[in-house]
């Protein structure tokens, strides 16, 4: 007899896909590999070595998604892994020369608590790189490896990396891409020496994948006959590998379309966002990522908001102080002069992998405006 | 006129709504002095004068920041 669905509890509606549920056929790959590709892959034994050519088939699937060689990626705990992992193998090969890393003030967090010298370099207010500071910063003396993200998981806003690698090239400085928030949601700059990537941004598990381009001086941590060429201490779980490859392949039919019909439901966020008195939507209306959205309402709190949502069947993210473990809020929307308190940050699923997706959208949408109201009224701030 | 709000101790958006209520009752080039320790408002005080046609300018006075606030036009703000 099948079970009945309560019809007073409507589905839930994820809009905080930064780390979302995985692709289906991943998930079943994942189940699989533990089975089939549980041993250490540095084993010499008839287990090891399967788990080995598990991990060969998988990484070879993650080097064509990246447009990399399977030699030059390694696998990482998490994106930000990868990413920390590449910027220090860099300063390392580079210390003779430096030992400054320039970045934006936007990049990720983790990147910006690295030891100095470092320079964060000003974004306007969309989030866009000032490129003649950029150029700037990575002509001074001293400088050992320069890193931006393609796009900025946060607000969108994508960067315009003709003129910030060419500054890199000019300099003779190494260019690291950080595109964890954009690989698999947009096509790839080929810009970069070295790309930090995380498979979780297309329904994979999180992965960390690094690619350091043949040629490219790199020293890492330990030797490069070791595991994930000397760039970590042990080799990856083989099972979130194989899961990992299958859903970027899983994608790749919808890719396109996905990435369409994603670019459209934040247009429709934008919009519906705007229209709410005193609530600002952030980052670039256009050259942006597809699927993030970003905005901030005065005169109520990060936390409640996310709890009202919450309670209507809509799990969003925030990036105000109040919901955070610290006092500091996002460094993002202080970093573009962004107000900081009753934000909103909404990262979309594949829609091909949630197809009640765009309904949901709606319905968030047209509960907005009310979800505010009522937050508003709750803490005597509606006649502000 | 001018108003004072001391929002020392409070966090965000506290201090902002205070600052709003306060400037609520005045008039083009009235001001408003808001001190405040909250890391968030050195953001969000800013922000809201800028989405709001305010002038605002910082000083650190050590553990907490004061803003002057000029309140700007409400026809161009």
């Amino acid at each position: 007899m099948p079970s009945p669905t309560p019809e007073s509890t409507p589905a839930r509606v994820l809009l905080d896909a930064a780390q979302g549920p995985l692709d289906p056929v991943a998930r079943d790959t994942l189940l699989a590999a533990v089975d089939a590709g549980w041993a250490d892959p540095r084993r010499l034994h008839r287990e090891g070595r399967q788990a080995a050519l598990l991990l060969d088939r998988a990484r070879e699937l993650l080097a064509d998604g990246l447009g990399v060689r399977p030699d030059e990626l390694s696998l990482h705990p998490s994106g930000t892994h990868a990413l920390l992992t590449g910027v220090r193998g860099l300063r390392r090969a580079r210390r003779r020369v430096g030992e400054a890393l320039v970045t934006s003030v936007i990049d990720q967090a983790a990147l910006l608590r690295e030891p100095a010298p470092l320079t964060g370099v000003p974004v306007d207010a969309s989030g866009r790189l000032d490129d003649s500071a950029w150029r700037t910063a990575v002509s001074a003396a001293g400088v050992a490896v320069a890193a931006l993200a393609v796009a900025n998981g946060e607000i969108g806003t994508t960067q315009h990396l003709d003129a910030a690698a060419q500054a890199c090239v000019d300099a003779g400085v190494p260019l690291l891409l950080d595109a964890t928030s954009a690989w698999g949601r947009l096509p790839l700059p080929l810009h970069g020496q070295v790309y930090a990537a995380d498979a979780a941004s297309f329904a994979g598990p999180p992965l960390g994948v690094l690619a350091v381009r043949t040629g490219t001086r790199f020293a890492a941590e330990g030797p490069v006959s070791g595991p994930e060429r000397g760039r970590e201490p042990a080799p990856p779980l083989v099972p979130l590998a194989l899961a990992a490859a299958e859903a970027w392949q899983q994608g790749a039919a919808a890719r396109a379309h996905d990435t369409d019909v994603a670019a459209a439901l934040v247009d429709r966020i934008r919009m519906a966002a705007a229209g709410v008195p005193d609530v600002e939507v952030v980052g670039d209306p256009v050259e942006r990522l597809p699927h993030v959205v970003t905005f901030s309402a005065l005169y109520v709190d990060g936390e409640t908001l996310v709890h009202e949502f919450d309670r209507r069947g809509f799990a969003v993210a925030s990036g105000s102080a109040c919901t955070a473990d610290t006092l500091e809020p996002s460094h993002v929307l202080a970093g573009i002069g962004a107000l900081t308190h009753g934000n909103v940050r909404i990262t979309l699923p594949l829609p091909s992998l949630h197809p009640t997706l765009t309904d949901g959208v709606e319905r968030f949408c047209a509960e907005l405006p009310d979800v505010i109201a009522t937050v508003r009224a709750h803490l005597g701030t509606d006649r502000l | 006129m001018r108003e004072f709000v001391d929002a020392r101790g409070q966090k965000c958006p506290l201090p902002v709504i205070r600052l709003a209520r306060a400037a609520k009752v005045l008039d083009p080039g009235d001001r408003v002095l808001v001190l405040a320790d909250d890391p968030a408002a050195r953001h969000d005080i800013p922000a809201w004068a800028r989405l709001k046609g305010h002038v605002v300018t910082l000083s650190d006075e050590g553990a907490h920041t004061a803003y002057e606030i000029v309140i700007g036009d409400p026809a161009s703000g």
